[in-house]
């Protein structure tokens, strides 16, 4: 089945924000995952809490929010687009913002259970031997726990490529901008004769998937340390 | 010279300890539960005491009265626990390395690298993976990685307790190396005294948390030069 210009392009724009959402609630889920395996302060339950809202939301609402939040009028969005010039409403920005938010809960917790995994004797051995916190995190805490952080990749990357509620919420399905993968087979649906589009573009997201599947099955097997 | 005057609670323990060291090897014993392992975390920095004053030479780890703090990577204190704690994730050789980084020297650089892995025999293990590793050679390479941080003290903890009997008379000229040649404080958790006995230059004995008299000196300390055991 050869894909037209106009079905890759739907892809490559569904690709170009789940790898953003991925990217950036990755990187924000590794300093919260610590602060909850490790942390012990006033409040660990309500940011545990908080971090989790997206998975138990309706997604409409979680959408909702963003928009009130992030809109061209909201309290962040308009800050962000005076100073940053960062424009989230309606735009592939606010797609990639809304898979990273829905995604955040799972990635969040992937990477949690990795840091747990580690033995934080070797930690403390590490002390000993002169590694201050930094070096230690960066050279004991982080490698052993990348199977998790793997886990918690691939997990997030596969919730924002098939996010849809909080997404069509947000920015809407506007084609070219923000209509993904999800979205655009939603409007197929809608519209009568649309079933052999839908089924193509159906096919396309079954390949991708497997493909991400097994690639990422493969980067696992490497990057699990030998246990004895 | 190490100096040690704490009290700490841990679980039903009470430790009440008031005790000075000197170079050479110094050998701690006791029963398990005793506080043995407590007191070398202490050391390390890898506890906060209760209330009470550590200092190792002029240099002060702890002290609570006056709020005084370091961390145990900034102390110089060398740690081998009884399961040796290689980093899974490394070599052989990367876990010496790792040492050597921490240390403050470059690749390359100038050390006692050559030294120490002649002194443990540890070349023919450089390119192993810790896992295909005997009890016996864990623990040497955790003795090289423990050394190769360049420790002005260092803390053994059982260091023979994982290896099998007839393996441990592997690892003890190796201790006796040590003590010779790098004149190295060196503070050795044991409840089997048989394994010092003739290596230890003071003995601590530790009952119930506090340091008891094991001989003629004064304080808590013995100090006896090759004390049977």
């Amino acid at each position: 089945m050869p894909w037209s210009a106009e079905e890759l392009a739907i892809l490559g724009l569904s690709l170009r924000v789940a790898a953003w959402a991925t990217l950036v609630s990755v990187l924000l889920a590794v300093p919260v995952a610590l602060l909850l395996a490790r942390g012990r302060f006033w409040g660990r339950s309500l940011v545990n809490a908080l971090v989790h809202l997206p998975l138990v939301l309706p997604p409409v609402v979680t959408g909702y929010l963003l928009l009130y939040l992030f809109g061209r009028r909201g309290p962040i969005g308009a800050w962000l687009a005076d100073t940053l010039g960062l424009v989230f409403a309606f735009r592939w920005t606010g797609a990639a913002l809304a898979a990273a938010v829905m995604g955040f809960p799972l990635v969040v917790r992937a990477i949690r259970l990795g840091i747990e995994q580690v033995d934080h004797r070797l930690e403390e051995t590490a002390a000993t031997l002169g590694a201050g916190p930094l070096r230690v995190l960066l050279t004991v805490t982080v490698p052993l726990a990348l199977p998790g952080i793997i886990a918690g990749t691939i997990l997030g990357f596969a919730k924002a490529l098939g996010e849809f509620g909080a997404t069509i919420t947000f920015v809407a399905n506007i084609p070219g901008e923000t209509q993904t993968i999800a979205l655009a087979i939603y409007t197929y649906t809608q519209a009568p004769g649309g079933d052999a589009g839908a089924l193509r573009l159906v096919a396309l997201s079954v390949a991708v998937s497997l493909l991400a599947l097994l690639a990422s099955e493969a980067l696992a097997r490497r990057a699990a340390p030998e246990r004895p | 010279m190490l100096q040690v005057q704490v009290t700490h609670r841990v679980g039903a323990l009470a430790l009440d300890l008031d005790l000075t060291t000197g170079a050479g090897l110094t050998a701690v014993i006791g029963p398990s539960g005793a506080g043995k392992t407590t007191l070398l975390r202490l050391i390390a920095g890898l506890v906060r005491p209760d209330r009470g004053r550590i200092a190792s030479d002029q240099v002060v780890f702890v002290d609570t009265a006056r709020r005084a703090w370091v961390p145990p990577h900034r102390r110089g204190v060398g740690y081998v626990a009884q399961d040796a704690r290689l980093f899974p994730h490394l070599s052989v050789r990367n876990n010496l390395r790792y040492a050597r980084w921490c240390a403050g020297v470059a690749p390359g650089g100038a050390d006692d690298w050559d030294e120490i892995v002649h002194l443990l025999d540890l070349r023919s293990l450089l390119t192993r993976s810790h896992t295909g590793l005997s009890g016996g050679e864990v623990q040497r390479v955790a003795l090289g990685r423990a050394l190769l941080g360049r420790p002005r003290l260092l803390l053994l903890d059982e260091p023979l307790a994982a290896v099998d009997i007839g393996r441990r008379t592997e690892i003890l000229p190796y201790l006796d190396r040590l003590r010779e040649q790098r004149r190295l404080p060196m503070l050795y958790v044991t409840h089997a005294p048989a394994e010092i006995a003739g290596r230890a230059d003071r003995v601590i004995h530790l009952q119930d948390g506090r340091a008891a008299l094991t001989s003629d000196s004064g304080g808590n300390l013995a100090e006896v030069r090759n004390a049977e055991i």
